[in-house]
């Protein structure tokens, strides 16, 4: 049987899957609009789980297969949740002749994480961007979505050990 | 609206401008952004609404005025003043200052010359509004001049005139191929429409790290890109465009989403535009990360909402692209341009430049050089004088080792090319590319092996995986530039890097693949002595590459010390 489009009703009560829902419906719930959508419940839910990415596949109608690789092939998109602050690197080539690599051995030394993976406290997620296009500031980090300039090991690790000890 | 209600509306806005004195400009770019530029923007306001002088100075956020490295920077437009480093109210009294100072000399201690080479040397045709308009305001768009060549083409020229200035112009992709854009914009207004329809796509995912031209026009004037599209759209016959951009440039998609709607209420784009038959409608589409998405296939199978996978070509995207339609793709600096040249003629860009590379070339200058930012200069200019002019040279008194252009694709240019003219050809000869245009400069703290290998660990991370050379060959070069680095390597490794080079660029689907080798091939080339040394003698004479001796720290050269010059 071929299902109406946007006629799978969404997973559970959160409003939020009402935003997904109008990402879809603008695109005619056409299966071109799959990044779109993708992106619209990484906003909302700030990383794609099972659930969200079956519901989002029976809407477009379009196999989970084909949903999950999309999912997966962007590095954008991110399967895990992720902690309450996020530190994004920046590891262009400007950036990393200016020592990024200094700055991601500082968050580990300090958090006690690997780029990609969360505090065990849930505080803190270390992420690495290809190039946040801020070469003229390089090393740049992006601190919960504000990019910084200029930073150095000594700033981020302060800024890193706070974020860790709101939770103590 | 119709061209002449259109000069009607700059006329107005012009003299309404007029009314100014003082139009205090802040740079309102991500760069400046990032060091609370807002922020003094807002102090300065409310600076002059404290000393009662709204009725003469305005205070107006611009895009990006090129000098990133000195931000935030706040221009006087009346009397051509510029200020560096600029700091809001909450931190010391800089923007007081600037108030207090309108009439009387400028603050000596905020001060930055506009005669410096890094402004004087620049020709811009691409940044020619930014850091002049608004980029939230098509007013202030149109009041610059523009829309007047989309409805110029439009109303009094057919598409085949149109596509002939752009022929005759010079133009090449600015994406980095640099093939000829009219030759691109032809075939896809000969091709037939497939369902009747073709389309336009704005290639605007910058994926190379180190290059953030694309960016920086976005924020600082979409009106342009989306003015480049429709005049193109029109010119190949096509009624639909999506301009694909970075996730990660949030910045750039608020701004483009304002210019769409801005567009499309005052009837510049949408349906029957100018009272002609023309219509066209553009639609955002963001990319996920994927820097294989840059190249044309891969990103037309994103626009589709597939995997960015690449397919072989031909066929070529000007007869079969989106959704099986022809579709012209071009980048984000090519669109922006499109108006210039359509207004000027073809004939006033090709006297720019050089015989082959016509026009000029905004460059992202960044890594070890004093003035870091974004420059546009004419096609031609050494490099020496790029680095060294308008850089600045090489801070701490430190010795320029190579430039890097055209990113992940492109390869590492030694001191001995430094008088070099920028152009398509002599970077190709060099053996490395212009790229979209990202700069970097490398000093004696550079190691060349451990740039090759952040560049192959990129390629092999980012390569899509659908073709076996890029794939495999990728990570095994990736591999043997680990062994080097970390002093394992045998001279065998050498040898089969060398070979691996060959065989990936060869036997790659995309230009992906094709042209992943070049960093490493580069530095094999003009830094040999570099990669023996890591080889042979377990030595980094960078002092980059962990656990490696290193000349002059831990093993000082026995016998005469060296001769002191004075």
């Amino acid at each position: 049987m071929q299902l109406k489009p946007g006629a799978v009703p969404p997973p559970n009560e959160d409003k939020r899957w009402r935003i997904v829902e109008g990402t879809m419906r603008r695109h005619g719930h056409q299966s071109h609009a799959l990044i779109e959508v993708l992106h619209t419940v990484q906003e909302c839910f700030g990383y794609l789980d099972d659930v969200a990415l079956r519901w989002v596949a029976r809407n477009l109608r379009l196999p989970y297969s084909k949903v999950y690789g999309v999912a997966t092939f962007y590095h954008f998109f991110t399967l895990k949740p992720q902690g309450k602050h996020t530190c994004v690197v920046c590891t262009g080539t400007a950036c990393y002749i200016k020592g990024s690599t200094a700055l991601i051995n500082a968050v580990t030394a300090k958090a006690k994480i690997t780029p990609g993976e969360t505090s065990d406290n849930k505080q803190v997620s270390l992420l690495t961007a290809r190039c946040v296009g801020s070469c003229g500031l390089a090393p740049a980090v992006v601190f919960d979505g504000e990019v910084a300039g200029k930073v150095t090991p000594e700033q981020i690790s302060k800024r890193v050990e706070g974020w860790m000890r709101n939770d103590a | 609206m119709t061209l002449d209600e259109l000069r009607e509306l700059a006329e107005t806005e012009r003299e309404k401008q007029t009314q100014v004195k003082h139009e205090i400009h802040v740079c309102t770019a991500a760069a400046c952004l990032s060091q609370r530029s807002d922020q003094v923007k807002a102090s300065l306001e409310a600076e002059i609404k404290a000393h009662g002088k709204e009725d003469c100075c305005k205070v107006k956020g611009v895009g990006c005025m090129g000098l990133c490295a000195a931000g935030p920077l706040v221009s006087d437009e009346s009397n051509g003043r510029l200020y560096q480093n600029v700091r809001p109210a909450d931190e010391n009294t800089d923007t007081k200052e600037i108030v207090a100072s309108l009439e009387s000399e400028p603050v000596e201690r905020l001060s930055l010359s506009p005669e410096l080479p890094f402004f004087k040397e620049q020709k811009k045709i691409v940044l020619e509004n930014s850091g002049k308009i608004d980029p939230e305001r098509i007013e202030d768009y149109i009041c610059a001049g523009g829309y007047e060549a989309l409805l110029t083409a439009l109303t009094e020229m057919r598409p085949l005139e149109v596509i002939e200035q752009i022929t005759k112009s010079g133009l090449r992709g600015r994406g980095g191929a640099g093939y000829p854009t009219g030759l691109k914009w032809s075939t896809v207004a000969k091709a037939s429409p497939h369902n009747g329809a073709k389309y336009v796509i704005c290639n605007g995912d910058e994926g190379d790290p180190g290059a953030f031209m694309d960016r920086s026009v976005l924020e600082s004037d979409p009106q342009r890109v989306l003015e480049g599209m429709a005049i193109a759209a029109y010119a190949v016959g096509a009624n639909r465009g999506f301009i694909y951009v970075r996730a990660e440039y949030p910045l750039a998609i608020k701004r483009l989403k304002i210019a769409i709607k801005q567009a499309e209420t005052m009837g510049l784009l949408g349906a029957n535009i100018a009272d002609t038959t023309f219509s066209f409608k553009i639609e955002l589409r963001l990319g996920a990360g994927a820097f294989v998405c840059g190249e044309e296939t891969a990103l037309i199978a994103s626009v589709e909402g597939k995997r960015g996978n690449p397919r072989p070509r031909p066929p070529y995207p000007a007869q079969e692209g989106l959704w099986n339609a022809p579709t012209l793709i071009n980048n984000v600096e090519t669109f922006a341009n499109v108006a210039p040249i359509i207004r000027n003629g073809g004939a006033w860009y090709a006297a720019i430049g050089t015989e082959k590379s016509k026009g000029t070339k905004v460059f992202a200058l960044a890594g070890r050089v004093a003035n870091t930012g974004l420059i546009e200069i004419p096609m031609g200019m050494p490099l020496r004088h790029v680095i060294y002019q308008l850089g600045g040279g090489i801070p701490d008194n430190r010795r320029f080792k190579a430039a890097q252009t055209g990113g992940p694709s492109g390869g590492c240019i030694p001191e001995e090319y430094l008088d070099m003219p920028v152009d398509y050809e002599s970077l190709a000869s060099v053996g490395s590319i212009m790229g979209s245009g990202g700069l970097i400069v490398m000093d004696e703290t550079s190691c060349m092996p451990d740039v090759a290998k952040y560049f192959m660990d990129f390629c092999c991370t980012e390569s899509c995986g659908k073709c076996i050379p890029c794939r495999v060959g990728t990570v095994h070069m990736h591999n043997l530039l680990s062994r080097i680095t970390a002093g394992e390597a045998t001279p065998e490794d050498l040898a089969l890097l060398e070979r691996l080079c060959d065989v990936v660029r060869n036997t790659s689907l995309c230009g992906l693949g094709q042209s992943a080798p070049n960093p490493v091939a580069t530095t094999l080339k003009y830094f040999r002595k570099e990669y023996i040394d890591h080889i042979h003698h377990k030595r980094c004479t960078a002092g980059v590459c962990e656990g490696l001796a290193r000349p002059g720290k831990d093993d000082k050269p026995k016998g005469k010390p060296a001769e002191v010059t004075a």
